[in-house]
C-alpha cells in the first residue's frame, strides 16, 4: 500500500513548542553546515564555528563593531516594519537611509563653521528626518492618489538617492580629484555625535535601543499601530471601520522614511564621519528580511538582526583565518537562513503520514 | 435510453463538508438544444456545471457524454470531451491580444503559429457573427467583447457542448440580444448549450427546455413552450415552509432612514442601483429580497458610506434630536461623527467586517479604537465586550485573542453581529446574516434581530431565503436588476408573488 503525506494547518501551537522547532532547525542547520564544511574543505566544523564566534565577539573591539552593526541593521529594520506591517512593499529603505546621510553630511559641510555644535546637530537631525521622510512620502502619496506601484517607485527612489550622493561627493570632494569626501570636519569634529563613556558607538546603540522600545509600543499599543494592522489585513475592513486608508498609508510611509533618515544621521555623524554611495551597504534590503523573520515584532528583531550580523561578521573571519573564499561563508549563511525560514512551515502546518486508500474520498481536484 | 443525449448526468451528488450542494441530480442535455438551468442563488447550479467542466469532481454519480460514460477529473478532461464552460468571471490576460488569450495553454504539436491561429479565429468569428479582432488587446475591449473572446476560446478548442454561467449578468439588454442571436447560430450549427440564469424572460426567450434546481435538488424539467413566468417561479421558489420565527408587531414605527432616488454605478460604469426609493422605520425589520446581484450589496454599502453615490438622497431622522441628516457624501467616519448610530453586518465577514488575524478583542476594537485616551488605544473595554459576547452568544473559541479567521463560520458571525449590536445603533443593516450557519445559530441571529427591533431600532435584513424573509420581516423591499420592483407587507404577501417581483425585469428603454 502506498503511503503519502497529508499536510494540514495546525489549529494551535504553544509558543514553547514553536521555539523548540526553531531551535531544532538551527541545530539541524549547524549539523548540515558541519557536514558540508568537512566534505568540501576538510576542516573540522567545530573549529570553523569557533572562528565564526571569534570573528563576532573575539575581542572587545570586535564586539563593539558587531553591536554597532546590529544597531544599524536593527534601526533600519525597525524603520521598514510599520510599512511592511501595513503590507506596503517598501524596498526603498536603502535610498531613504542614503538621503538621510546626504542631508546630515550637507549640514556638517555647509554649516560646520557657522553654527554652534549643539545647534548644528539639531539642524542635522531635522534635515535627515525631513529628507528620509520625503523619500518615504513621495511613493506613498503617488500610491494613495494614483495607485502607482510602490515597489517600483521605492526602488527607483533608491537610484535617485544614490545618484544625488554621487553628485555631491564630487562637489564636496576632499582633496580635489580624489573622488571622495574624506573624514568630514576632521579637526573641528563639528557635527560629530558625542562619545559616551569614551565609546564611539555607544550613543548610536542606545538610540536604537530606545527606538526599539518606542516602535514596539507604537505598533502594539497606539491608535496608529492599530490602524496600521487593520490596513495591512484588509483595506476594505479599514474603510468599514472609518479608517482613512490613504492618510494612514502616507503617514506611515513618511514615518518609515523619517526613521530611515535618522539612521542615515547615525551612520554619517555617529559612526563613519564620511559619506560614500555604498555607505548603507545593502542593509536597506537585509532589513526587510530581518523584519519578516521577526514577524514584525521589534523585540524579536533584536535577535534576527543579531543573527544576521553575527553570521556576516563570522563569515569575514573564517574567510581570512582559513583563507577560504568568502562565498563559502555565504553558503553557510544561506543554509542556516533556509532552515530558519523553513522551520516556519512546520510551525504552521503539521504533516500526517496516511495511506492513499483512506484519503481517496476526500481528495480535491 | 431513447433520444441521443449530448450530456447525461446520473445521480450526481456533491457535498462540501456537511452541506450538500447537489443531491442525486439527474440532468439531460439533448443534442442541438439550448437548455436553461434555472434556480435561486445557492441552489447548486454552478456547482453542478463545475463538475461538467472539471473544476469539481462528483462524490457520487456518473456522467455520460454522447452516450459514453466518462470521468471528468480536470478541465483538460472536459475539453477532451468537447465540453467548454464560459465562466461568470472572465479568465483573460489583459495585456494579451484576443488571439494570444485564445491559444494560451493549448498544447499543439509543431511550431507556435499565431498567424494560423488568427486565421482560424477570424473564420470562427465570421461563422457565428462575433465582432472581435484577433489582434485587439483585451484591456481595450468592452465587457461583451471579453465575453466573446471567452466563447471563441472554447469554440477554438473544438467544444461542441457549451456551458454559459450567467452570461447576461454583465451585459446591457442590447448586448444580451446579440448574445442570444449568437447562441441560436451555434445551436443551428449543431452545438448543444446550457445557459445558467435566474432571469425568467431570458429563459423564455432563448431556451428550448428548462431544468429547475432548488436547494441542491433537481425539481423538474419542462419544454419552454409549455412554460410561463408564473409556472417557472413556482418551480423555482417551491411551496412555503413554516419556520415558526417569533414575529411581534412593530411598536410605534417612525421613519428612521429614507432612501430617495438612489442611483449608483460600479467601477466599470455599469448601473447597479437605479432610482431606488424606500423608507425604513424604527421598530421594524425591513427585508430586502432579490436574486443575487440585484444591488443589495451596493445598497447597504451606499448607506454605510462605502460606495460612491451618483444621485439621490439618504435621509437619516435622528430619534433624539429629531433632526434630518443627509448621509450622501459622508464616509463611515463622517457618519459616526455626525452622531448617526449605524451598525452594519456586511456580507464579506472576514474581508470587510472583521480582521481575520486578530482575536475577538482586536475585532471589538474595530468600532471603538478611536475612544482611547490620547495616542493610545483602550483595550480594557473591548476586552470586556469580547468577554460579554463570548458568554452571551456562546461563541466557541479558546480565548478572546484567538484569531477569528480560525473560528467556524457561525462563530465568526456571532462575533460580528455581537459587536454591531453592542454599538447600540439606531439603524442595523445585515447582509446574508445567516448564510452558511446551522439552524440553531440562524435562530439565535433571528432572535437577536427581533430583540433589536423591539428596542425601536430600524433593522434592514438582506436575505436570500424567501421563507425566512416572509416570516422574520415586517415589510419587504424587492429589488430586481437594481430597481425596486415592489415594497410589500411581508405578513400578507405570498412567496409566489415575491418570486415574481424578484424576476420580473422591466425592459429598459435604453
Amino acid at each position: 500500500m502506498l503511503s503519502r503525506f497529508h499536510i494540514s494547518k495546525r489549529s494551535s501551537l504553544s509558543p514553547q513548542k514553536a521555539w523548540l522547532i526553531r531551535g531544532g532547525a538551527i541545530l539541524l542547520a549547524l549539523v548540515i553546515c558541519g557536514i558540508i564544511t568537512t566534505i568540501t574543505t576538510g576542516l573540522n566544523p567545530l573549529d570553523v564555528y569557533a572562528t565564526i564566534f571569534q570573528g563576532a565577539f573575539g575581542t572587545a573591539r570586535k564586539s563593539w563593531v558587531t553591536w554597532q552593526n546590529v544597531s544599524v541593521l536593527l534601526g533600519i529594520s525597525l524603520a521598514v516594519t510599520p510599512a511592511f506591517k501595513m503590507r506596503f512593499w517598501n524596498i526603498g529603505a536603502e535610498g531613504q537611509v542614503l538621503i538621510g546621510c546626504l542631508a546630515s553630511a550637507a549640514c556638517m559641510i555647509l554649516f560646520g563653521d557657522k553654527l554652534p555644535n549643539g545647534l548644528l546637530i539639531l539642524v542635522m537631525l531635522l534635515a535627515s528626518l525631513f529628507a528620509g521622510g520625503l523619500w518615504g512620502f513621495l511613493p506613498a502619496f503617488f500610491n494613495a492618489r494614483w495607485n502607482t506601484n510602490e515597489t517600483l517607485f521605492t526602488l527607483m527612489m533608491n537610484y535617485i538617492a544614490t545618484q544625488l550622493v554621487a553628485y555631491y561627493i564630487i562637489v564636496w570632494e576632499v582633496p580635489k580629484g580624489s573622488g571622495k569626501i574624506g573624514i568630514i570636519n576632521q579637526n573641528s569634529q563639528m557635527g560629530w555625535l558625542p562619545q559616551l563613556a569614551g565609546q564611539q558607538y555607544l550613543l548610536s546603540i542606545l538610540i536604537v535601543a530606545i527606538l526599539t522600545g518606542a516602535m514596539y509600543i507604537y505598533l502594539q499599543y497606539s491608535k496608529h499601530g492599530y490602524e496600521i494592522a487593520v490596513v495591512g489585513e484588509s483595506r476594505r475592513t479599514a474603510s468599514y471601520a472609518g479608517i482613512k486608508v490613504d492618510r494612514v498609508i502616507i503617514r506611515t510611509m513618511t514615518l518609515s522614511g523619517a526613521v530611515c533618515g535618522l539612521m542615515g544621521l547615525l551612520l554619517v555623524s555617529g559612526i563613519n564621519h564620511t559619506m560614500t554611495t555604498t555607505i548603507v551597504g545593502g542593509r536597506g534590503f537585509t532589513a526587510v528580511m530581518v523584519s519578516w523573520l521577526a514577524k514584525f515584532n521589534p523585540i524579536a528583531m533584536i535577535f534576527t538582526s543579531l543573527l544576521l550580523v553575527f553570521l556576516d561578521r563570522g563569515a569575514g573571519e573564517i574567510s581570512s583565518v582559513f583563507s577560504l573564499n568568502r562565498s563559502f561563508a555565504d553558503i553557510l549563511t544561506g543554509i542556516i537562513l533556509f532552515f530558519i525560514i523553513g522551520s516556519e512551515f512546520f510551525i504552521n502546518y503539521e504533516i500526517h503520514l496516511t495511506n492513499s486508500a483512506e484519503t481517496e474520498g476526500e481528495r480535491h481536484v | 435510453m431513447g433520444s441521443p443525449c449530448a450530456i447525461k448526468m446520473e445521480n450526481i451528488t456533491k457535498r462540501f463538508g456537511t452541506v450538500t450542494a447537489n443531491d442525486h441530480i439527474n440532468l439531460e442535455l439533448h443534442e442541438g438544444e439550448i437548455l436553461s438551468l434555472l434556480g435561486e442563488n445557492g441552489s447548486g447550479k454552478t456547482t453542478l456545471m463545475n463538475m461538467l467542466s472539471g473544476i469539481y469532481f462528483p462524490d457520487e454519480g456518473q456522467i455520460y457524454v454522447h452516450g459514453k460514460p466518462v470521468t471528468i477529473a480536470s478541465p483538460k478532461d472536459a475539453f477532451d470531451n468537447g465540453i467548454g464552460m464560459i465562466h461568470q468571471h472572465f479568465k483573460l490576460v489583459d495585456v494579451f491580444t484576443a488571439a494570444q488569450n485564445i491559444v494560451l495553454g493549448l498544447e499543439e504539436q509543431g511550431k507556435f503559429d499565431l498567424k494560423a491561429a488568427s486565421a482560424r479565429i477570424t473564420e470562427i468569428c465570421q461563422k457565428y457573427g462575433f465582432d472581435i479582432k484577433p489582434d485587439q488587446k483585451v484591456y481595450d475591449m468592452s465587457v461583451s467583447q471579453k465575453q466573446t473572446v471567452e466563447i471563441v476560446k472554447v469554440l477554438y478548442r473544438g467544444a461542441d457542448i457549451l456551458i454559459l454561467d450567467e452570461p447576461t449578468a454583465v451585459l446591457t439588454p442590447q448586448e444580451t440580444d446579440k448574445l442570444f442571436d449568437i447562441m441560436r447560430a451555434m445551436k443551428k450549427d449543431g452545438k448543444s448549450l446550457i445557459i445558467i440564469t435566474h432571469k425568467l424572460h431570458e429563459v423564455l426567450d432563448v431556451s428550448d427546455r428548462v431544468a429547475v434546481l432548488r436547494k441542491g435538488e433537481y425539481i423538474g424539467g419542462v419544454l419552454t413552450k409549455d412554460a410561463n413566468q408564473q409556472s417557472l417561479t413556482d418551480m423555482m421558489v417551491g411551496r412555503s415552509v413554516t419556520l415558526n420565527i417569533d414575529r411581534p408587531m412593530p411598536v410605534d414605527p417612525q421613519p428612521r432612514l429614507a432612501v430617495k432616488n438612489l442611483t449608483v454605478y460600479d467601477q466599470l460604469g455599469v448601473k447597479r442601483l437605479d432610482n431606488v426609493s424606500f423608507t425604513a422605520n424604527s421598530g421594524e425589520i425591513l427585508g430586502i429580497a432579490g436574486v443575487a446581484g440585484s444591488g443589495q450589496k451596493e445598497l447597504l454599502e451606499s448607506i454605510a458610506g462605502l460606495y460612491p453615490i451618483a444621485r439621490g438622497e439618504i435621509m437619516f431622522y435622528d430619534p433624539e434630536s429629531g433632526q434630518e441628516k443627509n448621509l450622501v457624501g459622508m464616509d463611515p467616519l463622517d457618519i459616526k461623527r455626525a452622531g448617526v448610530g449605524m451598525a452594519f453586518v456586511p456580507e464579506d465577514r472576514l474581508g470587510m467586517g472583521l480582521v481575520g488575524s486578530m482575536g475577538m478583542t482586536g475585532n471589538m476594537m474595530l468600532r471603538s479604537w478611536r475612544n482611547g485616551k490620547g495616542l493610545f488605544v483602550d483595550r480594557k473595554h473591548p476586552e470586556q465586550l469580547a468577554n460579554d459576547v463570548w458568554k452571551e452568544l456562546e461563541v466557541v473559541t479558546p480565548s478572546t485573542s484567538f484569531p477569528v479567521r480560525r473560528m467556524s463560520g457561525g462563530n465568526v458571525q456571532k462575533v460580528l453581529v455581537g459587536r454591531e449590536i453592542a454599538q447600540d445603533p439606531a439603524v442595523l443593516m445585515t447582509a446574508y446574516a445567516v448564510r452558511g450557519l446551522d439552524i440553531n445559530t440562524s435562530y439565535t441571529i433571528y432572535n437577536l434581530l427581533t430583540a433589536e427591533k423591539m428596542k425601536g431600532i430600524a433593522v434592514l435584513y438582506v436575505g436570500e431565503d424567501l421563507d425566512v424573509l416572509l416570516e422574520l420581516c415586517d415589510r419587504l423591499v424587492v429589488l430586481c436588476g437594481g430597481q425596486v420592483s415592489g415594497v410589500v407587507d411581508a405578513r400578507t404577501i405570498t412567496k409566489e408573488e415575491v418570486g415574481l417581483l424578484m424576476t420580473q425585469h422591466r425592459k429598459e428603454d435604453a
